[in-house]
């Protein structure tokens, strides 16, 4: 579904590359997670697929990125936007400002595509209910914490049932059971066929969600597998990516002989359980 | 020295929702608190009155002996300095170091030590070589260091920090904790909204949980983290290790990782 090549990419008016030479594969039906420090250009990268560079931003990009059988970089905006959704970084900056109520921002993408009348209303209700945000309907956007508009943009691109969905730190103003519900609505999204690729923190939530992930680092991809094996990869901190607390413990239990050295090291609370007990 | 005191605090928004259902609290100076809680409980709007955002609808917020009401958020900058959630409605300025310096310089600092207090935030913040980057072409975890930086250089009594750790990496997380640590060291008081658990837990001397406008428990974080149903109606989990004890059915809580191994040990 997502086919990159040898994607090389800088912004105009800027001599280094931020992509220096990316290929990327996601299938239809896949959530696939990407991981990196700040700077590693992850959202250039996010940007990239879903055609905001260099339809928007410009600048110099090399490569083929394909989304659904369409040349992501050539085509018209309009065949780009239709098959590939982009949850941006910032919600704040991702509602729209025309419309009054939640209800009318999440429908705003549909009207433009002409959507008619009662299937918007029911596509609408159905997308505030999956993320639990039906009570927000008839809020003003403005109105709402952080969490409650991040949740909003969220609906706004799920409601438009991209075959291909490209989600930015989605869940960075999230709490807890909020970031759950996102990613569990990810994987469902996945069950029916949408190609999924999700740049996050959280390294938890995609141990328990990403099939494959990929670790980003200066522009390449540093390391490419399983979740569980990657998240747990002794180069996580020259990485930048963390770990969690899970692996951290494992690790410690491990250097001080109470676990043995084959142990394949924890990411989520599932996968500590069963090494701890 | 400068402690807080909010007293029977109800806020009602002009459309008619009520986001403060009655909060009472007592910060005293030199505290680093955390507020959890569900998106929506109404955090934001509590660290607001703070500086002067919002006014109370009903009750009162008194920042050492000044009471909010009545006095502006100008006034108020001199004793709170507040981080935005979302950089791009605090930065304004085309130049890092003009942007940092705004705020010493409207406290009516001596223009040496200005520079002094910009170069210091820069270094604290993780921006160093940073300086002359325009503000549009830092990234967004770099543009919240900067609204970061511009509050650490006023160096005001207390410091609130409405969610430093989204969008930041391992590293980022790191710093923003230690700045937390050196803040609080300094015998100022640190208030910072976070959804990340196991930040809280290892940086914070006391975890306040929030649901529908009202604070629903109160105490250090493994008191906090105990009460298992306040952080359900908070839609709020405990830390990692928190979690991993709980399921290994382990009797005393864990917060760092030092303390699962040396558990681990003594069950071996």
């Amino acid at each position: 579904m997502i086919t990159l090549a040898g994607v090389h990419y800088s912004y105009p008016d800027a001599e280094d590359e931020v992509l220096k030479g990316i290929d990327l594969e996601v299938d239809a039906g896949q959530v696939v997670g990407i991981v990196g420090a700040s700077g590693a250009g992850k959202t250039t990268l996010a940007k990239t697929i879903a055609g905001f560079i260099p339809h928007s931003e410009g600048g110099d990009l090399a490569g083929s990125v394909e989304v659904d059988g369409i040349q992501v970089p050539q085509a018209e905006l309009a065949d780009v936007v239709s098959r590939v959704g982009m949850v941006t970084q910032n919600p704040f900056n991702q509602i729209s400002g025309a419309r009054y109520t939640v209800r009318e921002e999440i429908a705003f993408g549909l009207e433009n595509l002409g959507v008619e009348r009662t299937e918007m209303a029911d596509r609408v209700a159905a997308i505030l209910a999956l993320l639990g945000i039906e009570e927000l309907a008839g809020r003003s956007p403005y109105e709402l914490s952080g969490g409650q508009m991040q949740l909003v943009a969220i609906a706004s691109m799920m409601v438009m049932s991209p075959r291909a969905l490209v989600m930015d730190e989605p869940t960075s103003q999230l709490d807890p059971s909020g970031s759950r519900l996102v990613f569990d609505v990810m994987q469902s999204l996945a069950q029916d066929g949408t190609a999924v690729v999700v740049f996050e923190h959280k390294l938890e939530l995609l141990r328990e969600t990403a099939s494959v992930v990929h670790v980003l680092a200066d522009g390449v991809i540093a390391r490419s597998g399983p979740a569980r094996e990657v998240l747990s990869d002794p180069r996580t901190d020259e990485w930048g990516i963390g770990t969690t607390r899970f692996t951290r413990a494992a690790r410690a239990a491990v250097a001080q002989k109470l676990l043995p050295a084959s142990t394949e090291l924890p990411v989520s609370l599932a996968d500590a359980t069963g090494v701890f007990s | 020295m400068i402690d807080i005191a909010i007293t029977d605090l109800v806020f009602t928004y002009p459309s008619g929702v009520t986001a403060l259902n009655g909060v009472t609290l007592a910060i005293p100076a030199g505290q680093r608190l955390a507020i959890v809680g569900q998106n929506g409980a109404g955090k934001t709007t509590l660290v607001r009155h703070l500086n002067g955002i919002f006014q109370p609808t009903e009750g009162r917020v008194e920042i050492g002996d000044w009471d909010t009401k009545g006095r502006d958020i100008a006034e108020l900058a001199a004793r709170v300095g507040y981080v935005f959630q979302n950089p791009d409605e605090q930065l304004f300025a085309r130049d890092i170091r003009d942007e940092i310096a705004f705020g010493p310089k409207n406290l009516g600092v001596p223009k040496e030590e200005i520079e002094q207090r910009v170069t210091a935030a820069l270094a604290r913040a993780g921006l160093e070589g940073k300086e002359d980057t325009h503000p549009y072409h830092l990234s967004l975890s770099e543009r919240k260091r900067v609204a970061l930086a511009s509050v650490l250089a006023m160096e005001t009594p207390i410091v609130v920090l409405d969610e430093p750790t989204t969008g930041q990496d391992a590293r980022g997380v790191a710093l923003i904790g230690q700045v937390v640590g050196e803040i609080a060291a300094e015998g100022r008081t640190v208030i910072a909204i976070t959804h990340d658990m196991d930040f809280c837990a290892e940086n914070f001397d006391r975890v306040l949980v929030m649901a529908g406008g009202r604070v629903i428990a109160d105490g250090t974080a493994e008191q906090a983290f105990a009460q298992l149903d306040a952080l359900a109606e908070a839609h709020v989990e405990p830390p990692q290790l928190e979690r991993l004890r709980t399921a290994l059915g382990w009797p005393a809580p864990v917060s760092t990782v030092d303390e699962f191994v040396a558990q681990l040990k003594s069950r071996r």
